[in-house]
């Protein structure tokens, strides 16, 4: 306990480093996985940009990562990371391995909740004259948004346990504290401590996303 | 000049998987729509109609043949241009097709931006329109508060917001009950005569062909196999498929197990006559059987009105001597159709 104590600035330290990653992540993330996701769904066979080759290089892409467990995808994407941020290790590196994989992940899920969208409402749009950008902006998103909140929501949870994880490979943030001070020190209070914020902050979150989709739901 | 017209169209689907065959799901229909004209097509599911119709705006593309709308082919317009074209055409559709995340004026509104309106002229407009359907008082709800009525009611409004000259109805009325497709039938009927608007209406229900249409196309397997003024069409089907739609609505001719039925029950001779318009007078048919002493009875048939004008086949048991009854059928044959079934 007076461990913990002790470590209390380095406890705050890290929370405030797990939320940097979660948040850049999430945006860039959220970004590429929306990207990939209107991708997949706008070239799919019958949609309105349909694209039979592009349709299958990016269906294959995602099928092709999405497995890779994340803790040998950090290290299998490390020359890329270095490649692009100038260094194989620290925070950076991390957001860039976390968003990437995130991206794959995410596309999965904004697919599934766009093919939810009626294809009927799609057709009231283009027998009025919009095009296809409108229709994305002005139909499929915003009648996508509710389970879109939730997909986001789902996929920040997963950035959490990432970015944990990415501790391992030398980012910073709960999963490195709890690492470096919890486990490898033989002090499961420490540990258990990084956990309980963890849970704290999954939970709040969560709630939020509940509630910003019933909003967008009207229920 | 016909405001539409199609020239020889086919729609081919590539076939599904190698090997299987192409699917021809419009098999070269011409058909021509004049302006003002309410067009009926009807048919059973897989007919070909609502391809049909969705040929029209270009919401799928025709494999050959001429859709000329409004004096241009559209069928070799690029997408970029068949968008100003869309703006011409208003469409409805069986499940409304509104945006769910929209109120209902903004659903409305949807096309007038889409058209590029200013924002002022924008809610002028479908206040105008919201009161034209009778929904002025739920600008504010969003489509899943409204019934199916209403519902549709919003998308006639959100199709006419851009001010049309055609309306495809797309199988509009076959998600309501009886009562509100006849509500839905009447407002689409005062669309066509307040506003002029041509409205092509797809069907599988005889019954709205009757109710609003003015010519009638009757599909089947991709190919138009009957086509006329409805009150033609409804009096006299030439091809069997529109028989037996016409038969969905108007009870004429018995069927073989019908008369066996008639026959067993009634001891006379049993006779149809067609009546078809005014041209036939049943007072004069009715007075020729009183006057030569014969009991008639009706056991089946009706007369129906299509725009005004009586049809329908009436069939009769006479019961008298045979001598006196071939006298006056001689008679009556020189004044309408008459079928003697035994």
């Amino acid at each position: 306990m007076d461990a913990l104590i002790d470590l209390l600035p380095e406890l705050w330290t890290a929370t405030y480093e797990t939320l940097y990653i979660v948040a850049m992540t999430l945006f860039f993330g959220g970004i590429g996985g929306l990207l990939v996701g209107l991708g997949l769904y706008l070239t799919r066979a019958g949609s309105i940009l349909e694209n039979k080759p592009l349709f299958f290089v990016l269906n294959l892409l995602v099928n092709f990562i999405r497995p890779i467990p994340f803790i040998i995808f950090l290290a299998a994407a490390q020359p890329l990371a270095r490649a692009v941020t100038g260094s194989g290790i620290g925070n950076n590196a991390i957001i860039f391995t976390i968003a990437l994989a995130a991206s794959f992940a995410m596309a999965r899920i904004v697919e599934q909740n766009l093919l939810t969208v009626t294809p009927g409402v799609i057709d009231a749009a283009r027998s009025v004259g919009a095009g296809p950008i409108r229709i994305i902006f002005t139909v499929l998103l915003p009648e996508a948004l509710g389970p879109l909140i939730l997909g986001y929501t789902f996929i920040f949870v997963a950035l959490v346990d990432m970015s944990a994880v990415a501790g391992y490979v030398g980012g910073g943030g709960l999963g490195n504290f709890a690492l470096l001070y919890g486990y490898r020190q033989f002090n499961p209070i420490v540990t258990w401590a990084a956990v309980l914020l963890i849970i704290v902050l999954v939970q709040f979150v969560q709630f939020f996303g509940n509630y910003l989709a019933r909003k967008a739901l009207r229920r | 000049m016909a405001l539409v017209s199609l020239r020889n169209v086919s729609k081919v689907y590539p076939p599904a998987s190698k090997g299987a065959p192409s699917v021809t799901a419009i098999d070269s229909v011409s058909l021509d729509v004049e302006a003002g004209d309410i067009y009926g097509i009807i048919g059973y599911s897989g007919a070909g109609k609502s391809t049909l119709v969705r040929l029209v705006n270009a919401l799928e593309h025709s494999t050959s043949g001429e859709i000329i709308v409004d004096g241009q082919d559209i069928a070799v317009l690029p997408e970029r241009a068949l968008r100003k074209v869309r703006l011409g055409i208003g469409m409805i559709f069986q499940q409304f097709n509104l945006l769910g995340s929209r109120t209902v004026a903004r659903n409305v509104a949807y096309p007038l931006q889409v058209a590029g309106y200013p924002k002022k002229q924008r809610a002028a407009r479908v206040a105008e329109l919201l009161d034209f359907v009778g929904l002025s008082d739920k600008a504010g709800s969003f489509p899943d508060q409204l019934s199916g009525g209403q519902k549709q009611r919003v998308g006639i409004a959100r199709a006419l917001a851009t001010q049309p000259s055609i309306l495809l109805a797309d199988e509009a009325t076959s998600a309501l009950d009886p009562e509100t497709t006849h509500e839905v039938l009447a407002l689409l009927k005062r669309v066509n005569a307040e506003f002029g608007v041509t409205i092509i209406v797809i069907t599988h229900e005889m019954d709205v062909i009757q109710t609003i249409a003015t010519k009638v196309a009757v599909m089947d397997q991709g190919r138009v196999i009957e086509r006329g003024p409805v009150f033609d069409v409804f009096s006299n089907p030439q091809a069997a498929a529109s028989a037996r739609f016409v038969a969905t609505v108007v009870k004429g001719v018995p069927s073989a197990a019908e008369l066996a039925v008639l026959r067993a029950r009634h001891a006379g001779r049993i006779v149809t006559l067609a009546f078809r318009d005014s041209a036939v007078d049943q007072g004069a048919v009715f007075g020729e059987l009183a006057r030569a002493g014969i009991a008639f009875e009706v056991v089946y048939g009706g007369i129906n009105e299509i725009q005004g004008r009586p049809f329908g086949h009436l069939t009769l048991a006479l019961t008298a001597a045979d001598r006196v009854i071939d006298t006056v059928l001689a008679h009556i044959r020189t004044l309408t159709t008459v079928t003697e079934v035994r």
